[in-house]
């Protein structure tokens, strides 16, 4: 005699409405009324039904947990099925069938490779799931994988693809719920919500982003460190930018997954004043005298 | 063959009430003899089967007819079919061997070819 709590299913802590659903399930699909001429169907009837009368007695449950009796008690005596008399055979006897076997063996070899009943009626796909996976920018613009521990403690690798889409979906085959009757798991569908990022913006396959300067790297030039998704780079400031001055890092964008060409970075340049009072500044603006006067406002106000 | 009364005393779960209610349906059709309800051994089983179906498996009164008529339909259909096999089986083995060539999908090729 198996385990009453395998052969229900359940689990050894189920409450008494999680016992009483799981025999519901196994004797909706296999009451021997509903199955006339299944044997197996009778014997998986006769299983649940002697799992519940054994674990649906509190007392009877509590001393099978403890040890004190075994399954076996949870066997039920030979009940007369409805099937043993509307099935039985209408002039078997004087027909001189005594018993349905030849009838049955008839039958069997017409209707050859049609499988029992039970198996294919009860053979479904398993339900899809879906999930939603925040993401960081930097894991969907370099890829990565992540570990989501689904509701009945299965633990679930998702991998990222390298450039993956904000609110796109992924499809894990068959990682959905279990089938029934051994058809196929359901399939499960994760949706990426990309977090955003607080210095890099996404346009396409482009990454821009806004890098400060000081008055004197803009004027004068320099070489510079900025950040890029795959880590920092260096670059050269030309002489004389001015805030808003875009430059390009070639090929520091996003890999475009069908051509595996990347795209680029945009730098946007913002000058910054020193951020302490700076007297030497101050007094060589006081005595500065632009070679050519400039009248920014000019087309603004008129 | 037992009367009304005992068969409620028979099964635990049974409520009088439902019992009334279904052989006014006629869900369960008892014989009458002088006055008295008798239920056959088959209509025992039939009472059984819809105390299962209703009190464990929680089928709606309403749709017990359904279910049961359903039932009936699969057990009637199956008399008829066992009815024909034995008329079948009663033949000749050629014959049987046609009638299986005839039915299988395949057209039961092997079998023909032992006739």
């Amino acid at each position: 005699m198996k385990d009453p709590y395998e052969t229900l299913g359940v689990k050894r802590t189920a409450t008494e409405k999680e016992i009483k659903e799981a025999f519901k399930k196994l004797a909706r699909k296999f009451h021997p009324d509903l199955h006339p001429g299944d044997k197996e169907a009778e014997g998986k009837f006769k299983d649940a039904a002697g799992a519940h009368d054994l674990l649906k007695d509190k007392e009877k449950r509590r001393r099978f947990d403890a040890g004190e009796i075994d399954a076996s008690g949870a066997e039920r005596p030979r009940e007369r099925f409805y099937r043993d008399f509307a099935d039985s055979p209408p002039h078997a006897a004087q027909d001189g069938f005594a018993n349905n076997e030849e009838l049955e063996e008839f039958l069997a070899r017409a209707f050859a490779g049609e499988g029992p009943r039970a198996q294919r009626t009860f053979r479904a796909r398993g339900q899809d799931v879906s999930y939603v996976l925040p993401v960081g920018f930097l894991d969907v613009a370099n890829g990565a994988t992540r570990t989501i521990t689904l509701p009945d403690g299965r633990a679930l690798k998702v991998t990222i693809p390298e450039g993956a889409e904000d609110r796109q979906t992924l499809r894990l085959k068959e990682q959905g719920m279990p089938g029934f009757g051994g058809g196929p798991a359901g399939d499960a569908y994760v949706e990426l919500h990309v977090e955003p990022h607080p210095y890099f913006r996404r346009k396409d396959g482009n990454i821009h982003v806004e890098v400060p300067v000081t008055l004197k790297e803009a004027v004068l030039g320099a070489r510079i460190k900025v950040p890029t998704i795959g880590g920092p780079v260096t670059m050269t400031i030309p002489e004389g930018s001015n805030s808003g001055t875009t430059l390009r890092v070639r090929d520091r964008g996003i890999r475009n997954r069908k051509s595996g060409q990347r795209g680029h970075q945009f730098i946007s340049l913002k000058v910054v004043l020193p951020a302490a009072e700076d007297p030497e500044l101050i007094a060589f603006l006081k005595t500065w005298r632009p070679k050519t006067e400039q009248d920014l406002r000019k087309e603004m106000l008129s | 063959m037992i009367d009304f009364d005992d068969l409620v005393a028979a099964i635990s779960a049974l409520q009088r009430s439902d019992l009334e209610a279904w052989i006014h349906e006629e869900m369960v059709v008892p014989r009458q003899e002088a006055g008295a309800l008798l239920f056959t051994e088959m209509e025992c089983a039939r009472v059984r089967l819809i105390c299962t179906l209703h009190y464990e498996l929680e089928i709606d009164v309403d749709t017990l007819p359904v279910v049961l008529s359903l039932v009936d339909q699969l057990y009637e259909a199956r008399q008829k079919l066992r009815t024909m096999t034995a008329a079948v089986t009663a033949q000749d083995k050629s014959v049987q061997a046609a009638i299986i060539a005839a039915i299988r999908p395949d057209g039961g090729s092997s079998e023909a070819g032992k006739s």
